[in-house]
This record gives structure tokens, sequence and C-alpha cells, in this order.
């Protein structure tokens, strides 16, 4: 029972990280249909970006819980302008082109970022390197407190699962509220419904499929630095997998629905931790891959995705 | 009389890969066995780009083979790689396995020049790779039926990272540590000869009823199902013989290296396959031949002339990709054929 719940909580930790990438997937693919391979590449940013906030604002030894937001933010930040970047030059002109141009240019642009980035180094700000190298770097712990809380029964619970249960509490919340509540949420619900008649009833659908690619980011960039400080090694291509499979957990949960991504996201992490635990650690990266397979030959619509009918 | 000729073109082109082969063979021994040649510039050369040129014969093959199921059907691909790793493993095994107890002993056979009965085995453990890839190639096929565009490609990419895990797990092939000891029998007539049967197979099919009913596939599903088109039997089709061919090539390149990994069935073997594809111009074969030629050279030129610049290969590949699709998205051939009749007709004009 011990072991379960133990399991279940890294479960959920791991899905929370698989949760806010697969909401960036879910939502570009919402506005553009277009599966963006690079948004794995941005979570990988992220994780940079943290380093290199804990670098500037010199946090990397602080052990504190105040110094671990601004590094998140000021991370969710610079990948919402790298996203918004993305977008402007590479989707922008393909976005009447064949959904697979679209699909190639992106796988383009996520190799750019992976390779790009192991590049060597030549610049160098306080002990960041940009490019990143193709060595693994070691990100700073220290930024959060060594806290260690252990229940009566053993259970432990670190800071970062603490931490990223809340983050990802509050960006779940505050999500929820700007696509329902705000103007620009109202927006890209409608450019997601119909990105023709939205543009005919005065909606900036340049402006709100920008919104959305540095919300994502900002997504991705926070999952980004939690996953960091949880496994403190980085490297350029760490986003590859983990991207992958949080786009398993957005078609798990109905691709172009927010609710199913978040659902998709912790089914994912919840099924690859207990797979992993009970039967085969070695059989963890076809868990995702043969989940993805099966919902799609089965439910190509998700769990929670409605299915549209093709008109001719 | 057409058939006698075909013949004859046939056991001309055979005669010349056969020469060809024993040259290179020849050279690349005496290169090995007396290390004071490498002295001699064109020797140096030769060893370089020998093998180079071996390689650039499985390129063609893989990249052709994908433009069967990418550029003529439309169903786009992302798992090619893996029917490769497939095939190469499946004849691998035969070799290892069959080879001593059939062939005898072949210790001493030098690289690219083993006993005849090795040579028939290797044939045969091809076709048997290529065909264990196609029953895979089948399963594959199956679910393109319900999936378009995107989805099939992501589809296809999971299954090659559930082909990679699944090999990692089979202990007699080396698991996780690869598949060593394979005896090294690719030569320049086998990988030319695999290549050109490629080349002539997807002419053939894309020339053929068959290869029409694919280019309505690619155009338009409905339409295409509307004119009674029987979409399930073509699309697996596409990709049984697609994979029968990349299952060749896999068991080329396993013979040639001595050795396969399981990465070699990953998504970014596949990736290389798709740029070559995408370069050349998804639909034309001669397109898909010049880019894989093109992109296997390139690399080896660069290395050769700024080794420093090796690094930037892979951004380099990205940045054309991106380029590509924002300037020519239908790559550098479009659906066309690069012919000798045509650009001698150019040339008149």
């Amino acid at each position: 029972m011990q072991v379960f719940l133990q399991q279940l909580i890294n479960g959920l930790h791991l899905g929370a990280t698989y949760a806010l990438i697969a909401l960036g997937y879910t939502m570009v693919y919402g506005v553009l249909r277009l599966i963006n391979f690079a948004h794995g590449d941005i979570f990988m940013l992220g994780a940079y970006a943290g380093l290199f906030a804990a670098v500037i604002l010199g946090v990397t030894q602080s052990a504190s819980w105040g110094a671990v937001f601004p590094v998140i933010l000021m991370a969710m930040a610079i990948c919402a302008v790298v996203g918004m970047a993305i977008e402007r030059f590479a989707y922008r002109k393909l976005r009447t082109a064949p959904r697979l141009n679209a699909l190639i240019t992106a796988i383009g642009v996520s190799l750019f970022l992976e390779y790009g980035g192991q590049l060597p180094p030549m610049i160098r700000i306080d002990g960041f390197d940009f490019p990143f190298g193709a060595q693994t770097k070691t990100f700073p712990t220290g930024i959060l407190p060594p806290t260690q809380i252990t229940t009566g029964t053993g259970l432990s619970l670190s800071a970062v699962q603490v931490l990223t249960f809340v983050v990802t509490l509050v960006l779940m919340v505050g999500l929820n509220a700007i696509v329902r509540r705000t103007r620009i949420g109202v927006a890209m619900r409608a450019v997601s419904a119909d990105r023709e008649a939205a543009a005919l009833m005065g909606i900036p659908t340049d402006r709100v499929i920008l919104f959305t690619f540095a919300l994502g980011s900002a997504l991705a960039a926070a999952a980004g630095v939690l996953y960091a400080l949880d496994k403190p090694t980085i490297d350029p291509l760490m986003g590859l997998y983990v991207g992958l499979k949080a786009f398993v957990a957005a078609v798990l949960g109905g691709i172009g629905s927010i609710p199913g991504a978040m659902l998709g996201g912790f089914v994912l992490g919840l099924t690859e931790t207990f797979v992993a635990g009970y039967l085969a650690s070695s059989w963890r990266d076809a868990i995702a891959f043969g989940i993805l397979i099966l919902i799609l030959i089965v439910r190509p619509t998700g769990i929670l995705g409605s299915s549209v009918r093709e008109k001719v | 009389m057409r058939l006698v000729r075909r013949l004859i073109g046939g056991l001309i082109l055979l005669a010349v890969l056969f020469a060809i082969n024993g040259w290179g063979t020849a050279m690349q021994q005496a290169v090995n066995s007396r290390p004071d040649l490498q002295s001699i510039a064109f020797y140096r050369q030769f060893s370089i780009w020998w093998p180079v040129v071996l390689e650039t014969g499985r390129w063609i093959t893989l990249a052709v083979s994908l433009n069967l199921i990418n550029g003529l059907a439309g169903q786009f691909s992302l798992g090619h790689a893996a029917f490769a790793a497939i095939g190469g493993y499946a004849a691998g095994a035969i070799t290892v396995f069959l080879g001593p107890r059939l062939c005898g002993d072949a210790t001493l056979a030098a690289p690219g020049a083993y006993p005849p009965g090795w040579n028939l085995l290797f044939a045969a453990s091809l076709i048997a790779g290529g065909m264990v890839a196609s029953a895979v190639g089948f399963l594959v096929g199956l679910p393109s039926l319900r999936l378009r565009g995107d989805y099939l490609a992501i589809v296809t990419l999971g299954m090659g990272e559930v082909v990679r895990v699944v090999i990692e797990h089979i202990e007699p092939v080396g698991g996780s540590l690869g598949f060593n000891g394979i005896p090294l029998i690719t030569n320049f007539f086998w990988v030319y000869l695999v290549a050109i049967a490629t080349i002539l197979a997807v002419r053939n099919i894309a020339q053929s009823t068959h290869g029409r009913a694919l280019l309505a596939i690619r155009e338009d599903e409905v339409a295409a199902e509307a004119m009674g088109v029987p979409l399930t039997r073509y699309k697996v089709l596409a990709f049984v013989i697609g994979s029968f061919f990349a299952g060749m090539a896999g068991g080329l390149y396993a013979h040639f290296q001595g050795s396969i990994q399981p990465q070699a069935a990953g998504f970014i073997e596949s990736i290389q396959i798709v740029v070559i594809v995408v370069l050349g111009g998804s639909g034309s074969i001669t397109g898909s031949v010049l880019a894989a030629i093109a992109l296997t050279l390139f690399p080896e030129i660069l290395r050769s002339v700024r080794p420093e610049l090796e690094q930037y290969r892979m951004v380099l590949y990205a940045l054309l990709l991106i380029v590509l699709m924002l300037v020519r998205p239908q790559g550098i051939f479009g659906g066309r054929e690069l012919s000798l009749r045509g650009l001698l007709a150019r040339v008149k004009r």
C-alpha cells in the first residue's frame, strides 16, 4: 500500500510535467491544426532559460522558496518570446500550405533547436554558455530548500514535487481563467472553432495565434524548469522524448481539448510510473508509444475529443 | 524483340556492376594488405571514398523506397528506418546463425570478397530480411486506413520507437548492446543491384495502373475512393513494397558495418531519409536519387575540406528543411523526373 501511494505521487509528478507540455501541443493544434514538433524543444529551452535566469539572478545556491518563482517566470517569459518568434518566422507563411509542409517545417525547427543547441559555446555570461554545447549540464537544485516531507507511514514528498504540484495547479487554474473569461481567450476559442469565420468577425487571428504560441511555450518553459529541478542534468536533446510523450498525452486526452490535455498528461504519467514500477522499467519508452498507436487505431479523437466528420 | 533487348541490357548492367565491384574490391584488398600504399594519393583517396560510394547506394535504396510511400501514395511515414533495422537484424541473424553451418568457415575472407556460397546465402538473407520488414510494413499499413496525414506520421514514428525498444529486448541478437560480428559480405555489386532493382520497381509501379491509383489516393482520398480505387489494398501495398526494399537496404547496412544497433530503428535515422525525399521532391524518383547522392557526399566533402564544420551538418539540414518548405515546398524536382531525353530536347531547342 505504501509503495502504491509513493508510486501514485511519483506518477502524478511525472504527469504534471506531461500535462503542462501537452497543453501547448493541444492549443496550437486547436488554432492551427499543426502538430508543433518543436514544442518539446521549447521545453528544453525552458530548462536552459531557467538555468540562465538562476545564474543572472545569482540564486543558484539561495535555498529559498522565494527565489524559485522569479526563475520560473523569467524562463516562461524567454520561451514565450522564442515561441512567438518561431510562429512568426517559420509557420506563418505556411498557414495556407498543405498541412504536411507545415509538419515538415516543424520537424526542421525541432532539429534546428536540438542541434543548434549542441553547437560549441560562443557567448559566455557568468558561466552560462550559449549555444549550450553537447555535454550535459547540471541544473542548480540549490535554488530550492532541501526540504523532504516524510509522513508517519514513510511516504516522502520532495520540495520539487510540492513545488511542481503547486505551480501546475496555479498555471492550470490561470489558463482556464484566461481561456474562459478573458477577451483573448474567447478569441482563441473562436479561432480554434473556425479560423476564417473568426477573421470575418473581426478577430485579429494573427495576434491570437501569436498569443497561443506564447501561452503554450510559457507553460512548456515552466515544465522545463520543474523537470530540471527534479533531474538535475539537462542537455539539448532532453526535449525529444519528453516532448513526444507529452504529445501522446495530448492525443490521449483528445487533441484540441484543453481539459483533455490535462487529463491525458496525468493518465500517461501514472500509467508509465506504474508499469515501470510494477512490471519492467526497461519497457518504459514503449508504453507511451504503444498507448499512442492503440488510441489512434481504436479512438483517434481521444478520451475527451469530439469527432469531426469529413465533408466533401 | 523488346524482351531480347531488355535481357541484353540487363546482362550488360550485371557485367558492369560485376566489373566495378571486382576492381573496387581488389583495390580495397590492396590498400588493406599494404599500408605503404596509403602514401600514394590515389590509394588514400580511394580508401576514403569507396565506402562513401557504398553508403550512397544504401541511401538511394532507402530514399526511393520511401518515395513510393511518401511521394507516390502520399502516406507520410516517419518510421522508414525501423523497416530497414528489422531487415538488417533479420538478414544478420540468418548469415550469423546459418552461415557457418551451411557455407563453412569464412573467418579469413576479405570484406566484400566472400566465397560464392556465402554470397548466395547473403542474397537469400537480404530477401528474407526484406520479407520480414514487409510483414511489419503490412501491419503498419493497416492503421493507415483510418489515419491521415500528420496522425499517420506520428503513428509511424511511434512504431519506430516501439521497434527499437522491442529489439533492445531480444537477447540472441545482442539486445541493447547491438548485434555484432555480422560477416562483412556487402560489396558494390549487391549494394547497387538492390538500388537499381528498387529504382526500376518503383518506376514501373509509378507508370502502371497501380501507380495511377496511388497518385489518385495522394491527391484526394475521398475522390479516389469514389472513383473505385480500393484504398485499403493500395495503401497497404505501398507500405509492403516500400518496406521490402527498406529491409533489403538494412541487410546491406548490417553486412557493411559488421554490426547493427537498435538505434538504427529510431526517429533520427528516419528523419534523414525523409529529408532526402523532401529535398529531391516527393514523387520524383530521380529527385530522390540525386538528393541521396548529394546529401551523402556533402558531409564527406565537408569533412575532407573543413573537418571543423562537421558539427554544423545537422543544423544545416534543419535550416535546409525550413528554407525549402518556405521557398520551394515541392522539393527541387517537384513531381517531375529528370530524363536524358528531356535534357536533350531542351538542349536542341
